[in-house]
């Protein structure tokens, strides 16, 4: 199944992920559909993160822990987030086929961060509902 | 499920080489991965167990180039083969849009080809698709073993077994030897982009 995004949908996703996101500090940040496609992405232009290696390696990880979850009795685990010592990723599912993935650094804490991230969702999933996305 | 992307004019479809266990999926992709590697910017991520098998994936991205305006950008991913990882291949699965099935040409792996064709017909229907309706090429793979005389299965009883209901275009290839690589992969990048142009219109 193909879907397609067209320049004001894609223009309104980067305007949330700017000003939601990216203007409270975070690093790196990029939408994605569980098939591993970038949809989005925006960067600070100090890291230069291989975006579709991370991607394709963020969808299966995604998948891989959702179906984890159904193993063990539960619909999905609410927080998905990876740790490091410089840098941390968070993983959020947008409607039922996409994956908003941000990776931050010491400065932000995770529940401010949760918090904006479901903000941002929200607003994703409204302008992706309007397209023809699956 | 691939993704039109309006804004920057581009495409990203994903492919699949299918299987069953050691029979040159990976290798396929190293191959391919050599050629290209001096012209992308990307490598090629392997999630493999300490026995050197494919645990999760490999996934391989790449352009390739121009269609009627559109930046084509190709995602290459293979799935364990191993009849034990049937969840984590269902998951690489998710969203395919074209199938490479490298079948093992020894003669003891024939019942192995079956099954693993089999289940990815199982698989394919989890996602509701169709193994007859997706894009989907064969590729006989290890042909180079004849010269050091392991038997290996005749054409025909490959075709027979593998091919008499799909009707799909076949190659005999070597991957490791890269005979027969380069096809496999243009020619399902090419019905891929027909299938997906066909569905945009």
């Amino acid at each position: 199944m193909t879907y397609m995004l067209d320049q004001e949908q894609l223009d309104a996703i980067e305007d949330v992920l700017l000003q939601d996101l990216f203007d409270v500090g975070v690093n790196c940040i990029f939408l994605i559909d569980m098939a591993g496609n970038v949809i989005a992405n925006l960067d600070n232009g100090e890291i230069k993160h291989d975006i579709y290696s991370l991607a394709a390696l963020a969808a299966g990880n995604f998948a891989a822990v959702s179906t984890m979850a159904k193993i063990v009795g539960e619909d999905e685990f609410s927080l998905l987030f990876h740790k490091g010592e410089k840098e941390s990723i968070h993983f959020s599912k947008v409607l039922t086929d996409f994956l908003l993935i941000t990776i931050f650094g010491k400065g932000i804490s995770l529940g401010f961060l949760r918090l904006k991230v479901a903000e941002a969702a929200e607003k994703i999933k409204k302008i992706l509902e309007s397209s023809c996305a699956p | 499920m691939a993704f039109v992307n309006l804004k920057k004019k581009e495409i990203q479809a994903k492919v699949v080489y299918y299987g069953p266990g050691r029979g040159g999926k990976t290798t396929n992709l190293e191959y391919i991965y050599n050629k290209v590697k001096s012209r992308i910017k990307t490598e090629m991520v392997t999630i493999k167990t300490h026995g050197d098998r494919t645990l999760f994936f490999d996934f391989l991205p790449f352009n390739v180039g121009k269609i009627r305006g559109y930046d084509v950008k190709i995602q290459l991913y293979t799935v364990p083969g191993q009849v034990k990882y049937d969840a984590t291949r269902r998951l690489v699965l998710r969203g395919v849009d074209g199938i490479v099935f490298v079948a093992d040409s020894m003669a003891v792996r024939r019942e192995k080809n079956i099954l693993s064709l089999r289940n990815l017909q199982k698989n394919l229907a989890t996602f509701r698709k169709s193994i007859f309706k997706i894009p989907i090429v064969l590729q006989y793979n290890k042909k180079d073993l004849a010269e050091q005389g392991i038997p290996l299965l005749p054409l025909q009883t490959l075709e027979k077994d593998l091919n008499s209901q799909l009707k799909a275009p076949s190659f005999e290839a070597s991957a490791l030897t890269g005979m027969n690589v380069v096809p496999t992969m243009k020619k399902i990048v090419s019905m891929t982009m027909a299938s997906l142009l066909m569905e945009l219109k």
